[in-house]
């Protein structure tokens, strides 16, 4: 078997498919502890909905940038969505509720009315759960999304405490001079960046285990902020490694096993924490 | 010059206005008590003083060198969701939030600082623990020591010994007046009128007649006299259902 690995990892579109996925996985892990103690666990969900309609308009458009309509489209809906549910006239549940379904029906319209293919719901298929584009990927796509994943993790260390203080007690932190809109800002903008690069990997019905699994997982066997952070993007990587290597050797399609992978880690964490506390106590 | 000074200032929601014309100021080293009937306005006044809301008309002036970034808050309630995942030690180092400015990590004067207040609290040994594991006397504490962290000037808090019993409220009481001591400006909410003619120089009483002054002047006035002889003369239940008649 390890034979067998070593002969795909001579591949270029493999060890491609692998960074692409690591960096990922690090940078949703990285957010997700907040976005799930915010009561936002489906905005992945939500957002990669319309990044999926934003996509539908550009492919209409025949544009060869897509990125160039997704990008802006998903930030836009993001700081929305994130602000909205701070002063709540519609909760944040409904609200990225609303956005989703809208945007996913949206999206579903447009490309059978403008559609040329024949394989219609093929193509809404391999958008929504991940085709194998993970394998196609091209060295400018790799180069990208190193850039666009080192300045997340950059981001997100730099403003480490703030993430924190922000996320534990927003009045507080207003209170004591921390302008709280833009750290608002700059989560919203950063989960954005996050969900679109995302969606290449597993499409955009799975997304939301990204952001959510290993935050869960670590947050049965650690309590304190930066133990879960730092567990749950040690958990995220391995998961995502462990699940593209499955895929390649047993031909399962990446998004879904990468998030088998995560479901089963999270199983453990469970049963661990149970474990653990019981000893503790 | 005082360290707040409060002209003619409205305070409310939206177009709602809770109260009106308010003028008083706090210096330094005053022990400022708020009392008045619950949904009278003392927490809308309390976050408009933070800033956290915008007043309706009127002027807040700070003076005696205080920078908005030198203002302790201990919330009413912290709506800390069950299951955030936060050391005490995270938690109270978060206050010093202000001080570090756009300066990335916490340095270590912070950390000291942080080390310091969580002793003067009495929590330094629960420093790597769990805040939501807590009891709520220590989780008051946990957020005392994050609030100490953000001033050397002034604290405000709001009802800090609510939910808590008689022996620990005793200690929360002398913790804070040990800080008033120290030389901390404290504005307290409180619906413990024995332990704010106690412990405070100054009242502020807010309702349908408003009254500042210090508290020998309170327990003379009309609003004083009425508030304290109401609050000692009724029963619990009939208190209960007083509150529920002027909430709306
Ligand atoms: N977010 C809000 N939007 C609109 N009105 C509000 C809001 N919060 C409070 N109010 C109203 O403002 C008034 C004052 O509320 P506030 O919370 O300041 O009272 P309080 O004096 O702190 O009461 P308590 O003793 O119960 O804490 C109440 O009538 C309340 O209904
Ligand atoms: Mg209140």
């Amino acid at each position: 078997m390890i034979e067998k690995l070593g002969m795909y990892l001579q591949y270029p579109f493999v060890r491609y498919a692998l960074i692409v996925g690591i960096l990922i996985a690090l940078c949703s892990s990285l957010l997700g502890v907040t976005l799930v103690l915010k009561r936002f666990s489906l905005i992945g969900d939500g957002l990669s909905h319309v990044a999926f309609g934003a996509m539908t308009i550009a492919a209409v458009l025949n544009l060869t940038s897509q990125m160039l309509v997704i990008l802006p489209v998903t930030v836009i809906s993001a700081v929305f969505l994130l602000r909205s549910g701070r002063n709540a006239k519609i909760r944040g549940d409904a609200a990225v509720a609303m956005i989703s379904v809208g945007s996913l029906a949206f999206g579903y319209l447009i490309m059978n009315i403008f559609s040329t293919s024949s394989n219609l719901s093929g193509d809404v298929c391999s958008t929504l759960f991940g085709s194998t584009s993970i394998l196609t990927l091209t060295e400018r796509d790799v180069a990208i999304c190193t850039v666009l994943s080192i300045a997340v993790v950059v981001t997100f260390i730099l403003f480490y405490n703030k993430i924190f203080a922000v996320t534990f007690d927003e009045d507080f932190s207003r209170a004591a001079g921390t302008h709280t809109d833009r750290y608002q800002l700059l989560i919203s903008i950063v989960v954005a960046v996050i969900i679109v690069l995302a969606m290449n990997l597993v499409g955009s019905l799975l997304i939301s285990a990204l952001i959510i699994f290993p935050a869960l997982s670590a947050m049965r066997l650690f309590h304190s902020f930066r133990q879960v952070t730092v567990c749950s993007a040690v958990l995220s990587v391995f998961c995502a490694a462990l699940g593209i290597l499955i895929s390649i050797l047993a031909g399962t399609p990446v998004g879904s096993t990468i998030v088998a992978v995560d479901t089963a880690a999270f199983i453990i964490c469970c049963a661990a924490g149970l474990i653990l506390g019981g000893i503790r106590k | 010059m005082a360290l707040l000074t409060i002209q003619d200032l409205s305070i409310g929601y939206d177009a709602h206005t809770v109260l009106q014309d308010l003028n008083f100021s706090v210096h330094t080293g005053d022990y400022l008590c708020i009392v008045g009937e619950n949904g009278s306005g003392k927490s809308t006044l309390m976050k408009t003083l933070l800033r956290l809301q915008k007043p309706v008309s009127g002027r807040i002036l700070t003076g005696d060198g205080l920078k908005e970034t030198e203002i302790g808050y201990l919330p009413q309630q912290t709506i800390v969701q069950k299951d955030f995942p936060a050391s005490v030690r995270e938690i109270v180092l978060s206050g010093c939030q202000g001080r570090c400015g756009m300066r990335p990590f916490y340095n270590r004067e912070e950390k000291a600082l942080a080390l310091q207040n969580m002793e003067r609290m009495g929590i330094a040994t629960l420093k790597n623990r769990c805040y939501r594991e807590l009891s709520g006397g220590q989780q008051q504490r946990v957020l005392l020591a994050r609030a100490l962290c953000a001033t050397r000037k002034l604290l405000l808090l709001d009802e800090p010994v609510s939910g808590l019993d008689p022996k620990v409220t005793a200690e929360m009481y002398s913790l804070i007046s040990e800080l008033n001591r120290d030389g901390i400006t404290i504005i307290m909410i409180s619906h413990d009128l024995s332990a704010a003619l106690r412990y405070a120089s100054h009242i502020l009483h807010i309702g349908p007649t408003v009254f500042y002054g210090t508290k020998e002047a309170y327990l003379e006035s009309e609003p004083g006299e009425i508030f304290t002889r109401d609050s000692y003369a009724t029963t619990e239940p009939q208190r209960a259902k007083h509150k529920g008649g002027k909430r709306k």
